[in-house]
């Protein structure tokens, strides 16, 4: 038998290194330990609130040191990537019929905006900063 | 050499042989069908047709009707009860491969669409945009992964058939990615190998159409009918020579010259049609042969447009409009857009006539019957003939699904005949010893100096020059010359690839010597053939001649020699030979 | 005419003399409105008879001459010269595949894969075709048909990177095949379908990169329809689960 197939391995600690696509990819993915870092240190928050004033007082001291600061402008901004990426995707995953087409792609992601815009209003509404 | 023992063997797996695999197995599973292609099946060449199938299924429309534009297309060559099997299937199968998954284009109740083509009376194409070929190939080939008793053989290049007792037993093969012969016994065998656009050098035809089937067929002694009628394309990309469907006519795109001005009109087509109004069968929607002898014609005349491509005119689809073009014609917009840089929605398009298709190929009967027992034929490889001197668009498509079925129930009742035909096997194993070893040689050449690309380019450009859109005996003449000379000069050309795994200088090697074959049928066929019919047409006799020529030609091989020809009489039912009209006056 | 002189590095591979592929270079005096493959071509009739690499239509449709040029999937049919600039353009066979010999890759995998998903019509009711055609409106076809418009050409495997990481994966291709099937009226074969596409190495195995997407050369956009399927799957675990009444 003449057949001797070579077989190129994919490195597999790397292989996210090989092109720029694959590092914004793993970017995406990468940006939620932050989003997850955010998400403990508000259910910390959450716990001090019912731990009482006192506790509450030095959970808020905690968050507004500098190095908190920099910590939340951090994950905010990538909470924003994380967001981007995943709405400029989702019209591959949501299919809406509209007549004889489909609902243009950036309308759905228009929407997704308007309803993460929309839910922030409100939110900073309830929050008394508007 | 291994040896593979199947009921059928099918040479080719593009539509007809995937269409006949489909039937072998439907029809009895336990038949053991071994399918060839030395491609995968999804990469032949029926995915490059365009515009579409023809068939009549409207109520507007009648069998009469197809019959009639088909007999008058094809200038009366056309075998007249092949035409009408084939127009009554037409339907049937078009309907069943809806059944098995074809997009086709439907209209807004959800039945099934057609278009309009060039020389039909109705509107009867039906059409999956346009990408017709594309679909059918892949429904066919994904329909196909379903039966089990098919069994692929792909990338495997058939260099013989195995024939003893006057019967065909098998064939052999090489597998292209060990480089070993394989040897396939089977009593009956198709050939489904398709046409061989590639002796000619600017072609709308893929790198694979080398003619391989026609020539193994000729070899083994079964003629090639109707060799000389090879079809232009009007509207084929310069440099490329990629296809711009008739489609981009059917939906009211129009021919002008370097003066704007609707030349059609010129040659028996006319008078000027409305822009955006498409009449059937006149000025743009007239045959192809007529539209690619137009374009000589105004060429001669210095009415085309030079472009670093050579002369061309154009296709003019503006007043079609962006929405139109982007829903019935988007494969063709992007093609343009990348080949020649021409957006159509805004700019007229170039485009020059182009070798498309063989009318001509292996001689068969109503049946896919070639005279070899045990051995059939079908699509463009094959000659029924239905296409007589000028295939009409959109009914090779259909063709190849009404005689790729025909082909799979003709070698089913052959297996069952009366006497069961058996394989001789050390007869077989004879032969394929003796065609290995012939390739083995083909590696001890010695180098007289000569290339692959060499004699290629020289076989495409004598064919180009002597056995063009117009041909005469001096042209002719030249070109049998040269051929004659190439097909000797070929043994001079040393192998300098010796591995054994894919090795394409040994294929391109092989599918040279069988596109030089081919290419000496379609010269010498034309060479005898002195009158003018359909796409052949000669300065030196330029009417049809019924008394002498209302014949099929029949190339038989004859070794190192060039082939003999001689004729067999058209099969006329109802249509005697008329005047084919396509001015508009009449209607 | 113009000409442009380009060097090309195309990776070799003989099983037969070599141990691993090599970098061969040819200078190629290529015309402006070349593609990659003409110059592959020119390649193997002027300079290299012995390069190997599979092509035909040269139109996009075949889906033959897939390589990886300059390490991105491409058809080099549709690969302008025009498109590439400096003088030095490296052709490689597609990745992720292993390589038969020079720029042919090996195909198998992808067509046991195909099979697997059975990429055929199975008839809610088998219907004569003497009954004529089904009806399938404009909007029902419009549904599907995006993904009829596969051809095989396998650049989607090169460029996902978990077939790279896991060949078990069903991969792109074949999973948009699935669903092209699965979204037609007139098939009925979704659930025997399932058994392959919910499976870990179907469309579980996806983790959007979306590469597939952006390097199909027929817009056919798998990832958008693994993650269709992602959905659907979930939907009928939880129907499963949830009203185990229904049935399937």
């Amino acid at each position: 038998m003449s057949r001797k197939p070579y077989v190129r391995e994919v490195p597999k600690a790397t292989w996210y290194m090989r092109n720029g696509r694959y590092l914004r990819y793993m970017a995406r993915e990468v940006t939620c330990i932050f989003l997850a870092l955010y998400m403990a240190g508000l259910t910390i928050g959450l716990v001090r609130l019912m731990q009482g004033p006192d506790k509450w007082e030095t959970y808020l001291a905690g968050v507004s040191s500098t190095p908190a600061v920099i910590f939340h402008l951090i994950a905010f901004g990538f909470a924003c990537y994380h967001a981007k990426s995943w709405f400029d995707v989702t019209p591959k995953a949501m299919r809406i019929p509209q007549g004889n087409d489909f609902v243009p792609g950036r309308i759905i992601v228009g929407t997704h905006y308007g309803i993460w815009g929309g839910v922030s209003l409100v939110a900073l509404v309830l929050m008394g900063v508007l | 050499m291994e040896t593979i023992q199947s009921d059928v063997v099918i040479i080719g797996a593009g539509g007809a042989g995937l269409r006949a695999a489909i039937a072998l197995a439907e029809a009895d599973p336990s038949l053991r069908i071994a399918l060839l292609s030395k491609v995968y099946p999804m990469r032949s060449h029926t995915c490059a047709a365009e515009g579409g199938a023809a068939g009549v299924i409207k109520g507007d429309d009648s069998l009469d009707l197809h019959f009639g534009d088909t007999v008058g297309g094809g200038d009366w060559l056309c075998d007249q009860d092949a035409v009408e099997f084939f127009i009554n299937e037409a339907p049937k199968e078009l309907t069943q491969l809806e059944h098995w998954g074809c997009p086709w284009s439907r209209e807004k109740d959800g039945a099934v669409g057609v278009r309009p083509f060039g020389g039909m009376k109705m509107k009867r194409t039906w059409f999956a945009a346009d990408k017709t070929g594309f679909h059918l190939l892949h429904t066919l080939f994904q329909t196909s992964l379903k039966y089990e008793s098919i069994r692929r053989f792909d990338e495997v290049f058939t260099t013989d058939l195995l024939v003893s007792d006057g019967r065909v037993q098998g064939c052999c093969a090489i597998e292209m990615r060990t480089g070993e012969m394989l040897q396939f016994q089977a009593p009956a065998v198709i050939i489904c190998s398709g046409g061989a656009g590639r002796i000619f050098p600017f072609t709308t035809n893929g790198a694979i159409k080398t003619g391989d089937g026609m020539a193994l067929a000729y070899r083994a002694g079964v003629p090639l009918k109707d060799m000389e009628f090879v079809q232009y394309h009007p509207t084929g990309l310069p440099g490329t020579g990629i296809l711009l469907t008739e489609g981009c006519r059917g939906e009211g795109g129009v021919l002008r010259n370097k003066d704007d001005y609707r030349y059609l009109q010129d040659y028996g087509m006319g008078p000027e049609t409305p822009l955006g109004e498409t009449v059937l069968k006149t000025m743009e929607l007239g045959p192809r042969d007529r539209l690619s002898q137009a374009f000589w014609h105004e060429d001669k005349a210095g009415n085309t447009i030079p472009t670093k491509w050579g002369n061309c005119v154009y296709l003019d689809m503006r007043h079609l409009g962006e929405e139109k073009i982007n829903e019935r014609l988007p494969f063709v917009r992007e093609l343009a857009k990348s080949y020649v840089g021409v957006d159509m929605v805004t700019d007229m398009v170039p485009i020059r006539p182009v070798v498309h298709y063989m009318m001509g190929g292996i001689h068969t009967d109503i049946n896919a019957a070639t005279p070899m027992p045990g051995l059939f034929a079908a699509g463009e490889c094959a000659c029924v003939s239905i296409n007589g001197a000028n295939r009409l668009g959109s009914n090779s498509l259909t063709e190849l699904l009404v005689f790729g079925r025909r082909a799979a129930e003709s070698a089913i009742a052959y297996l069952n005949g009366a006497q069961k035909p058996a394989v001789d096997t050390a007869a077989a194993d004879r032969q394929a010893a003796e065609a290995e070893g012939r390739i083995h040689a083909l590696f001890d050449r010695k180098d007289g100096g000569e290339t692959i690309a060499g004699i290629r380019d020289a076989m495409a450009d004598s064919m180009e020059s002597g056995a063009g859109i117009y041909r005469s005996e001096e042209l002719l003449k030249d070109t049998t010359a040269t051929l004659a000379d190439l097909r000797k000069r070929q043994t001079g050309i040393a192998l300098k690839d010796k591995s054994k795994v894919f090795n394409t200088e040994l294929t391109q090697t092989l599918e040279l010597s069988c596109m030089l074959d081919v290419a000496q049928a379609v010269a010498v066929s034309a060479f005898e053939r002195k009158e003018s019919r359909g796409s052949h047409q000669r300065l030196d006799h330029t009417e049809r001649d019924d008394t002498t020529y209302l014949k099929h030609s029949m190339a038989q091989y004859r070794g190192e020699d060039a082939p003999a020809i001689d004729y067999l009489d058209v099969v006329i039912t109802k249509s005697q030979p008329g005047v084919r009209d396509y001015s508009g006056a009449k209607s | 005419m113009s000409e442009r002189q380009i060097t090309f590095e195309v990776l070799r591979y003989n099983p037969e003399t070599d141990d691993k592929p090599w970098v061969q270079t040819y200078a190629v005096p290529c015309q402006e409105e070349w593609v990659v493959l003409d110059a592959i071509n020119y390649i193997k009739d002027h300079l290299d008879t012995s390069l190997s690499y599979r092509w035909s239509c040269h139109m996009a449709v075949c889906g033959s001459c897939g390589m990886m040029v300059n390490g991105e999937p491409t058809l080099s049919c549709k690969a302008f010269l025009r498109d590439y600039k400096g003088n030095t353009i490296r052709v490689e066979p597609l990745t992720h595949f292993p390589i038969e010999r020079d720029l042919v890759v090996v195909l198998d995998d992808f067509m046991e894969k195909l099979t697997s998903v059975k990429p055929y019509i199975i008839p809610k009711k088998e219907k004569p075709v003497e009954e004529g055609e089904y009806k399938q409106t404009p909007r029902q076809l419009k549904n599907y048909k995006q993904y009829t418009m596969c051809i095989n050409c396998m650049l989607c495997y090169a460029a996902c990177p978990q077939y790279g990481l896991n060949d078990e994966f069903i991969g792109p291709a074949a999973l948009a095949l699935t669903h092209r099937y699965n979204l037609d009226s007139r098939d009925g074969g979704r659930s025997q379908r399932q058994e392959v596409v919910a499976q870990h190495e179907g469309v579980w195995e996806c983790s959007f990169v979306g590469a597939c997407s952006e390097v199909c050369p027929k817009d056919v956009d798998p990832a958008g329809a693994i993650q269709q399927m992602k959905i659907a799957s979930t939907v009928d675990w939880y129907l499963e689960h949830l009203m185990p009444w229904r049935g399937k």
